[in-house]
């Protein structure tokens, strides 16, 4: 690639990063409207209660109060859901109610109870000790046994804590296969419950002009149209068109931002009641206890096995924990976005699984960046290297000898997903050659010279990502369509404003996709914008999550930018008298085969917009071309991560020595965002592992409610990564890309387990839970001791 | 209300603050300078570092009314006009941000860290960072450009 | 945050003056416990005085075997402070490792110590080198002025202006962070002065800092890693939480109290 490149393929500087370095940015909560006053909301501090009366004469006289609201004022509907999952028997799964401030009940540490509107943020806090609520408290189902096991009840209407018992496979099949194989390897798992925890807490501005009788939501949003579909069409009955949402800067996402939560809807509905506008921004820790919680799966999986470590099937049995209400996305995560993924990289023939999805007193758990594939992966990864030490196979021989091989694609598994492509060797050979596994025995060697212990883990993975087809999501519930779309604007001086419906959070998009205008147009870069964010811009969007932006968005935009090159050849074509069918378009020139005769595109777009002999009947004027883009399949990037740890045995200390991913994730239009996502995805990965969970106690506390209790990856707990990618290219889209923005956090958190185990294989470690903190490994290896010693 | 004044950005401003009022809220609401960071309310993740007569301070964690008289430089004052200064030139070339939030107090601390230890180590310069998380880079990018900055600013 | 009224005095006695003069008054050192509580409304002190005004409670001095740190004293001058870095290493590397760089620039020993954190550094310092704390009233011995969990001698209107430190033969602090907060989940320090050997445990005490007196017996003898390593700490009386329980904390004891011997005799 040369200097100064900006097309596909060009690690091109960042065009967002001038303003964000210069303190440019705005995000939400650097919005402030005229006459703007501040929203502070009254959360629950029990788990389980009925609110049995509310006096709210003395928060509504305190200095500044203009408003106190509850739940029986706010009149509204349900914070709907995006999904529905059907029972076995095919019955629909249980929907209950979730009113944006609670009705009745409150059904979480953090739920909503009433929202006192001050002058200022002060003021309105000092009111909220003047609220008097009596509450009548009840114990609470927080883990999913109890609520399961006859626990209190969490919906009292629909007289169960079961919210669906969903499976997907032939469950005989499998069992008849399990009854003859050779071996039979088994493993229980808990994957940890997150918080995601992006570095910018909610924030939300209500507006309401009255007149045109319009309201605007500025929020923290990853996906703007469909928070102005939810909100305005389920919950607060306003129209599309007198509905405007902004999602401005967004200071990080990974999931927790996609979903439509309350306090939109209460900022919102308020502001014509206030007549002003009002803007509500959280602090962390009500971040802790109102953003959607992420994983939180405990399973029990069993492969059969054939002599030679063949494998024959797969089953697997799975709590999801919803937490107290559905949230927007949640139904899908532990089912769709998870069971389908449990054929992995391998040719496992039969595979059933089985979801129970359970409510408990916990904030609502949803998508958190990988949604349901990390669950996948963490299961099917732990339990391959648990085969291989059962049949004395090499952890890297019984992958290869289980991998779909890269002449089987188009591959379909069991589980209903069909790969369009994949090198599963390749990404394996090129992270043990990156990471150096030969040099792995010296290294072992000289920690144990220091007294400390060291493994390797790996994890071969693979994921479905660029949410999208929507016959397929359609099938599997979703009762939205997943596409994308996009407008390019070229205006009459040959500069583009692209218009997409993606939505950045820090992935780059005025980047990575100004380089698509730029390969495609020739434009120079820097005649090239890229808008975002806004309802009132954008024709419609769905968003940005589940790696799609470039594999849906860039396509879209890809497909918009085919449509003006179209346009502009006919354009051309009319001005150089030539036939449209005669005419190339290259480096940004219009030519007509076998003569001298050439227009730049800039000329074509000024001709577009200044038509003096144009047949209008055959040709209108203008250069600005739409797109909707609704792929055939998922995208399915994969490949190999080599973690490499060190343990202190005698604190339980590990220390990360090496992270090595090897990542198949199609075409790379800028490696250095990129290697950037897969970092980020990573230290996200790592931190699960070792360092992130959420610990509630059992009366529905959470004891990790700030970064005093909740573990962060900081600096000094990650090495510096060996990140590389070795791509097959999508075979269903113009760009054959596929998705970087997961792949870190999916693959990374098995390989650091599994290192683990290893580093501790000889002192009788077998398992070992998530988040591996120096307690619990010190506890693990002294258990383990006293095993051995009782052996 | 105490009235507060200090120089800001190389600018003598001043406002009336309740006692109560944190610096960051003097920063963002009273002067609107927005590019100074709320994201935490337990003094750890560091988006809101700031430098408060050439250190590197939280300023979620100390009221207006203790600096009053001081000098503070915030992120909007760091670049000299359009030219940028060497650590953010360095976060810009090496893609040390994402989402961009966690940036202007990561600048901050950096810029503090090259001058007071020109040298840092790898393991010097993730210790120093205990201060600012950072949940989109996995840091990794972040250390490097910091390393490229070491050589920039004394340059 | 509560608003209260705010005093920035420019001398001890006119701090102490407003202190005593306030309904419910309290001092302001750094700020970096007190304002997070603060904003959490979990204090709602009606005056708060602000002792960054006052030049005095700066400063380092060394003399006569002793190390003096003014109240007001930032962690990071004491961290950088050659003369600390000299007269006890061990000292300064607390210093420079409490909370991070930017707490460390606001943070001082004044306040750490008149707000004995079970969890804060210092303490364990001025226990095991057999400090003494002085207020703008008398001396106390660091032996009687850490009393229990966020307690101590200091009465009601009395501030703490200065802490001395007896310059000892050898000392280290070895703390092992909370993995999220970065405070001591356990913190030892060792010291062998001419009186004995000490050994003050931070982070693991319900009571907050106290002395180990079953490793300060066998390191009196043999001031060597070896000869605690047999020690058995009781979990009896430690912190239990998410982080670490207690018999975790006891063997942590052991543990940094064998890795800060071993820094000491480096």
């Amino acid at each position: 690639m040369q200097d100064g490149a900006t097309g596909i393929g060009a690690s091109v500087k960042r065009v967002e990063d001038k303003r964000f370095l210069t303190g440019k940015g705005r995000y939400t909560d650097d919005i402030n409207r005229p006459g703007q006053v501040h929203a502070y909301i009254l959360r629950s501090p029990h788990a389980h209660a009925t609110i049995k009366g509310m006096n709210k004469a003395a928060a509504e006289a305190a200095p500044g109060v203009i408003a106190v609201f509850n739940g029986e004022d706010m009149e509204v509907g349900s914070l709907p859901c995006g999904w529905q999952v059907n029972n076995k028997d095919g019955s629909p799964m249980h929907e209950p109610g979730h009113p944006p401030l609670a009705r009745g009940k409150v059904r979480h540490v953090g739920d909503q109870v009433a929202v006192i509107i001050a002058e200022t943020l002060e003021q309105a806090k000092d009111a909220s000790d003047l609220l008097a609520v009596e509450y009548q408290t009840h114990e609470a189902s927080i883990h999913m046994d109890k609520a399961l096991g006859g626990g209190p009840l969490v919906h009292d209407e629909i007289g169960t804590n079961l919210c669906y018992d969903w499976e997907i496979g032939d469950e005989a099949e499998v069992d008849k296969v399990f009854a003859g194989a050779a071996h039979v390897t088994e493993i229980d798992i808990v994957n940890n419950r997150l918080i995601p925890n992006a570095m910018e807490p909610r924030a939300a501005v209500g507006e309401y002009d009255r007149s045109d009788d319009r309201y605007t939501l500025y929020t923290t949003s990853q996906n703007p149209h469909v928070i102005r579909l939810l909100m305005g069409a389920f919950v607060l009955s306003i129209p599309e068109h007198k509905l405007r949402v902004v999602a401005p800067d967004v200071g990080g996402g990974f999931g927790s931002k996609i979903y439509h939560y309350a306090e939109e809807a209460i900022v919102t509905w308020a502001a014509p009641k206030v007549g002003r506008p009002i803007k509500w921004t959280a602090e962390r820790s009500e971040s802790f206890i109102s953003d959607a919680h992420g994983r939180d799966h405990i399973s029990h999986a069993k492969m059969a096995m054939d002599k030679d470590g063949k494998f024959l099937g797969l089953k697997v049995a799975t709590k999801a924990n919803m937490g107290a209400y559905l949230s927007t996305f949640a139904p899908c995560v532990p089912t769709y976005l998870y069971a389908t993924l449990l054929a992995g990289v391998y040719t496992t023939p039969v595979i059933y699984c089985n979801v129970k999805a359970v409510f408990t007193h916990t904030v609502p758990v949803d998508a958190y960046r990988g949604a349901g594939r990390p669950e996948a992966t963490y299961l099917l990864e732990r339990l391959v290297a648990k085969c291989a030490r059962e049949t004395g196979i090499s952890q890297t021989d019984i992958r290869r000898k289980n991998f779909i091989p890269a002449d089987a694609f188009p591959y379909q598994t069991p589980v209903a997903l069909q790969y369009d492509s994949g090198d599963y060797i390749t990404t394996l050979d090129a992270a043990e050659k990156a990471h150096d596994v030969a040099g792995f025995p010296a290294r072992k060697a000289a920690s144990e010279a220091k007294g400390k212990r060291r493994g390797i883990g790996y994890s071969t993975y693979l994921e479905a990502c660029g949410i999208a087809p929507s016959a397929v999501v359609g099938s599997l519930g979703a009762r939205a369509g997943l596409y994308e779309s996009a407008e390019v604007r070229v205006h009459p001086t040959g500069s583009v404003t692209v218009f997409t419906g993606s939505h950045s959070h820090g992935q780059g998009h005025e980047t990575t996709f100004a380089q698509l205008v730029s390969e495609k147009l020739g434009v120079p870069y820097d005649a090239i914008e890229i808008s975002h964010g806004d309802t009132d811009k954008v024709q419609f969007g769905m968003g940005t999550y589940g790696s799609r932006s470039l594999a849906v968005g860039g396509v879209a935009i890809d497909k918009a930018l085919d449509k003006v090159i179209a346009k502009a050849k006919k354009i051309a074509a009319h001005m150089m008298e030539a036939s449209d069918e005669d005419l190339e378009f290259k480096d940004g020139k219009f030519t007509v085969a076998g003569t001298d005769r050439e227009l730049s595109f800039g000329e074509v777009a000024l001709s577009a917009y200044v038509p003096h002999n144009f047949p209008h009947e055959e040709l209108e004027p203008g250069l600005d071309e739409k797109a909707f883009y609704d792929p055939l399949n998922f995208t399915y990037p994969g490949g190999c991560h080599i973690a490499e740890v060190e343990v202190d045995p005698e604190t339980g200390v590990v220390t990360m020595e090496r992270m090595t991913a090897v990542d198949d994730v199609g075409r790379v239009v800028n490696p250095m965002i990129v290697a950037g996502q897969i970092h980020g995805g990573l230290a996200q990965g790592i931190g699960q592992a070792l360092l992130e969970g959420c610990v509630y106690d059992d009366s529905g506390q959470l004891l990790t409610g700030s970064y005093m209790d909740y573990t962060m990856p900081r600096a000094d707990n990650l090495p510096s990564f060996g990140v590389g990618t070795e791509s097959t290219m999508c075979t269903h889209n113009s760009l054959g890309v596929k998705g970087c923005g997961e792949v870190g956090a999916i693959g990374s958190p098995p390989a650091v387990i599994n290192a683990l185990v290893d580093a501790l294989w000889d002192v009788g470690v077998r398992d070992m839970p998530m988040p591996a903190t120096p307690q619990t490994v010190w506890n693990v290896i002294n258990s383990a001791g006293t095993a051995a010693a009782a052996e | 209300m105490p009235t507060v004044s200090m120089t800001v950005n190389g600018k003598k401003v001043s406002g009336e603050v309740e006692g109560r009022t944190l610096l960051v809220q003097f920063l963002r609401e009273n002067l609107r300078l927005t590019g100074t960071h709320v994201g935490c309310d337990t003094s750890q993740c560091g988006a809101c570092v700031v430098h408060l007569n050439g250190d590197s301070v939280k300023s979620c964690t100390m009221l207006a009314a203790q600096a009053d008289g001081a000098e503070v430089t915030t992120i909007e004052g760091l670049a000299d006009g359009e030219t940028l200064h060497p650590m953010q030139e360095a976060f810009r070339e090496h893609h040390g941000l994402q989402c961009g939030f966690c940036t202007p107090g990561m600048v901050m601390s950096a810029v503090d860290l090259v001058k007071k230890n020109p040298k840092a180590s790898e393991a010097e310069i993730r210790e120093w960072l205990e201060g600012n998380i950072c949940r989109c880079t996995g840091y990794h990018n972040i250390v490097k450009a910091i390393q490229h900055a070491q050589t920039t600013m004394s340059a | 945050m509560y608003d209260f009224a705010y005093h920035k005095p420019s001398s001890v006695s006119d701090a102490v003056a407003a202190l005593q003069g306030a309904e419910d008054g309290t001092v302001i050192a750094g700020g970096m416990t007190l304002i997070p509580t603060m904003k959490q409304r979990l204090a709602q002190p009606s005056d708060l005085i602000d002792l960054s005004g006052i030049g005095d409670l700066k400063g380092i001095s060394v003399s006569g075997g002793t190390v003096t740190i003014g109240a007001m004293t930032t962690h990071a001058a004491v961290a950088n402070s050659p003369d600390v870095q000299k007269a006890i290493p061990a000292l300064a590397h607390l210093a420079g490792h409490i909370g991070d760089a930017q707490v460390r620039n606001r943070g001082t020993i004044g306040g750490s110590i008149a707000n004995n954190d079970p969890t804060a550094c210092y303490p364990s310092a001025c226990l095991a080198l057999g400090a003494t704390i002085k207020t703008d009233s008398r001396e106390i011995p660091a032996e009687e002025f850490f009393d229990g969990m966020f307690s101590t001698a200091l009465e009601e209107g009395e501030m703490v202006v200065a802490v001395s430190f007896p310059v000892p033969e050898k000392a280290a602090y070895i703390k092992f962070p909370n993995p999220a907060s970065r405070y001591a989940l356990v913190g030892v320090f060792v010291a062998k002065t001419a009186d004995g050997v000490r050994v003050a445990v931070t982070g693991a005490g319900e009571g907050g800092v106290y002395r180990a007196s079953e490793l300060e017996g066998p390191l009196s003898s043999n001031f060597s890693a070896d000869a605690i390593k047999d020690v058995k700490l009781s979990a009896d009386g430690l912190n239990s939480d998410i982080h670490a329980s207690s018999a975790y904390r006891a063997h942590l004891v052991g543990v940094m109290a064998r890795r800060a011997v071993e820094a000491a005799n480096a």
